[in-house]
C-alpha cells in the first residue's frame, strides 16, 4: 500500500526546488539580488540624500537590508505564489500527501535562504566596496529578530495578496508597493526628512520599522522595542488575514 | 468487492445551478469506469468532489472508504490524480516534478523509468513552458502514477495527444486496470471508452441518463438503415429523397454519412423495417439511382452518446 513519506522529507524536498526555481525566474534575481546592491552602492557613494548623520554607507546598509527583505517576501514570493496559484501548481500540490503547513513552510525556508544569501551579498558588498566595518554594539539577535519579524511581515502581505487576487494584478500591486516601501520607507530617504503627512504614513508603515530595527542591530543605539512591535502587529495581521483568505485555485 | 471509489445521490449546486443531481457511481478494484459527457456536464466536478476539491452539497462520497475532504496525507498517498489543467509551473522540468512528488511518497515508482514509459525520457530536463500540449498531458499522467496509488482519478488523460501518445497512454491505462488498480477517467473521447473502459457513465445535465458496458450502451439505441447510392444526390434529389422518407417513417432524417464517399447515408429517427426500406427503393427506381450497398446496422457507440447528450463535439473513434 501507498504510504505518505515524512512530512519534513517532503517539505525540505519542495523548499529545495522553490529554490532552484527562484534561481530560474530571471526578474526575481534581479529584484532581489542585483538591485538592493545597486541601491546601497549609488546612494552610499553619491551623496544626494539630504539630512543623514555620519558615513552615509551606516544609513543605507540597514534600508536596503529592509528592501532585500521586502524584495524576497513581498515581491518574489508574492508574485511566484500568485503564478503558481493561477497555474493550478498549488491546487495540485494540494492534492498530494504533502500537508498545508508542510507548503507554507517550505516557501517560507526558501524564502530565508534567500535572504541570508542577501545579506551576505549586501553585508559584502559594503565592507568591500564601501569600507564598512561592523560597528560596537552590533547585536545578532537583535538583527535575527529584525530578520524573522520582518519575514513574517512582508512573506504574510505576499501571500495575502498572491492568495486573493489574480496573478497580473498581485504583480502590478507587489511592485508598486516595492516602490512605496522604497520611496517612504526609511530606505533611502530618512523618515523625519519627509513631508507631512508621509512622515506619519511611513512610521507606521513596515517597511520603516524594519530599516530601523536593522540599524538597532548594526549598533545605532536605538531601541528596537517599537520597531519590532510595528513589525510583529504587522506579522500577525498580514499572515492571519492570509491564512484566513487565501484560496489555493 | 467493496467499491474503491463510490459517489451515492451526491449533488452540487453552485449558486442556483445544480450542476450534479443525485449521481451515483462505483468503481471497483481492477475495473475502469469512463465518465462521458459533454463540456458542462459536470464530469469535472464529480472528480473534484472525489479528489476532495470540492465538498458535495448532497449524497454520500468515498473514495477507498474514506471521506476525501476529510482523509488527509494518508488517503492521498494512496489516490493518483490527474487534473485537467495539470499545475505544472512552466519553469520547472519533468524532472524536477516527478523527482518532487516522488519524495511525496515511500516506495514511490522511480522517477527516471517512470519518464521512460511515458516516453518523456528526451524532455527529461526540458523546461514545462517549452512542451507540448501532449508532452505536458503526459506528465500528468506520469505525477498521477509516482505514487503508485491504488485509485487512479484521471481527468481528460488524452486530451491533446497526438494519436501515437494517445496509443501509448492508452496501453499504460489498460496496464494499470490490469494491475488491480480502480480507475475513473472523464473524456471526450469515444476512443478512450471503447478500448479501455469496463463500464461508461454517460453525465448529461447533471445525472447519469446511461451506464453499462459499451457494448450494452450501444445495443440501447435504434438499429440503423445505411445505404451508399451509386452516385451523389444534387439538392432537389436529397430533397425528394428526405421527404419520400419522413413520409412513410415519421422522423426519419436522411444524414450523409461522415467520411464517406458522398452517396452514402444513414436515416435517423426511424427502424429499418420493410416501409422504410420500401420508400427508399421505390424512390430510387423512380429516380433512376442504383443502391450500391444496403444494410441495417446496431448504432455506433457515438451514436448512442449523441441521442442521449446532444453532444456534437466528442472525438469519435479513430
Amino acid at each position: 500500500m501507498s504510504r505518505p513519506a515524512s512530512p519534513v522529507r517532503a517539505t525540505v524536498a519542495l523548499a529545495a526546488l522553490e529554490m532552484r526555481l527562484t534561481a530560474r525566474r530571471g526578474e526575481n534575481v534581479l529584484v532581489t539580488l542585483v538591485i538592493p546592491p545597486a541601491v546601497l552602492v549609488f546612494f552610499a557613494t553619491v551623496g544626494i540624500v539630504p539630512g543623514i548623520a555620519g558615513r552615509p554607507v551606516d544609513f543605507f546598509l540597514p534600508g536596503t537590508l529592509a528592501l532585500a527583505v521586502i524584495a524576497s517576501g513581498l515581491v518574489s514570493l508574492g508574485i511566484a505564489t500568485a503564478y503558481e496559484r493561477g497555474y493550478g501548481v498549488l491546487k495540485r500540490l494540494g492534492g498530494s500527501p504533502l500537508p498545508r503547513w508542510g507548503l507554507v513552510a517550505a516557501k517560507l525556508a526558501a524564502v530565508l535562504a534567500l535572504e541570508l544569501l542577501q545579506m551576505a551579498l549586501l553585508l559584502v558588498v559594503a565592507m568591500t566596496v564601501l569600507g564598512w566595518r561592523a560597528p560596537t554594539g552590533t547585536s545578532i539577535p537583535i538583527f535575527a529578530a529584525a530578520l524573522l519579524s520582518g519575514t513574517l511581515a512582508f512573506a504574510g502581505l505576499g501571500l495575502l495578496l498572491a492568495g486573493t487576487l489574480r496573478a497580473e494584478a498581485t504583480l502590478a500591486l507587489a511592485n508598486g508597493l516595492f516602490l512605496l516601501f522604497l520611496m517612504v520607507g526609511g530606505v533611502v530617504l530618512p523618515v523625519d526628512r519627509l513631508p507631512a503627512p508621509l512622515d506619519a504614513l511611513a512610521a507606521v508603515l513596515p517597511a520603516a520599522a524594519l530599516a530601523d530595527a536593522f540599524r538597532s542591530a548594526l549598533g545605532s543605539g536605538q531601541n528596537p522595542a517599537g520597531s519590532l512591535l510595528v513589525l510583529g502587529v504587522w506579522g500577525a495581521a498580514t499572515a492571519g488575514l492570509a491564512i484566513r483568505t487565501f484560496r489555493w485555485e | 468487492m467493496t467499491p474503491s471509489i463510490a459517489l451515492e445521490g451526491v449533488v452540487k449546486r453552485y449558486g442556483s445551478r445544480t450542476v450534479l443531481d443525485g449521481v451515483s457511481l462505483a468503481v471497483r478494484p481492477g475495473e475502469l469506469v469512463a465518465l462521458l459527457g459533454p463540456n458542462g456536464a459536470g464530469k469535472t466536478t464529480a472528480v473534484e468532489i472525489l479528489e476532495g476539491y470540492r465538498t458535495a452539497d448532497g449524497g454520500v462520497v468515498r473514495v477507498l472508504g474514506e471521506d476525501p475532504r476529510h482523509g488527509g496525507p494518508a488517503l492521498k498517498a494512496r489516490v493518483g490524480m490527474m487534473l485537467q489543467d495539470g499545475g505544472l509551473d512552466p519553469r520547472s522540468t519533468p524532472g524536477d516534478v516527478l523527482r518532487l512528488y516522488a519524495r511525496f511518497h515511500e516506495g514511490a515508482r522511480e522517477p527516471d523509468k517512470l519518464l521512460e514509459s511515458v516516453g518523456l525520457a528526451t524532455v527529461a530536463r526540458t523546461r514545462v513552458r517549452r512542451l507540448s500540449g501532449g508532452e505536458r498531458q503526459r506528465l500528468a499522467l506520469a505525477l498521477a502514477l509516482v505514487g503508485d496509488p491504488e485509485v487512479l482519478l484521471l481527468d481528460e488523460p488524452t486530451a491533446g495527444m497526438d494519436p501515437e501518445a494517445r496509443r501509448t497512454t492508452r496501453a499504460l491505462i489498460g496496464g494499470l486496470r490490469a494491475e488491480g488498480r480502480a480507475i475513473l477517467l472523464t473524456t471526450h473521447d469515444l476512443g478512450d471508452v471503447e478500448r479501455l473502459a469496463d463500464r461508461v457513465a454517460i453525465l448529461h445535465g447533471g445525472r447519469i441518463v446511461a451506464g453499462g458496458t459499451p457494448a450494452e450502451l450501444a445495443a440501447g439505441a435504434m438499429p440503423r438503415l445505411r445505404f451508399r447510392l451509386a452516385r451523389a444526390l444534387d439538392p432537389v434529389e436529397l430533397t425528394g429523397l428526405g421527404a419520400a422518407l419522413a413520409v412513410t417513417a415519421s422522423g426519419a432524417t436522411l444524414v450523409a454519412e461522415p467520411g464517406e464517399a458522398p452517396g452514402a447515408f444513414r436515416v435517423e429517427g426511424a427502424a429499418p423495417d420493410p416501409a422504410l426500406l420500401a420508400a427508399l427503393a421505390t424512390w430510387c427506381a423512380g429516380a433512376r439511382i442504383q443502391i450500391a450497398i444496403l444494410w441495417a446496422t446496431a448504432a455506433t457507440l457515438e451514436e448512442r452518446y449523441l441521442e442521449l447528450t446532444g453532444d456534437r463535439h466528442v472525438e469519435a473513434v479513430e
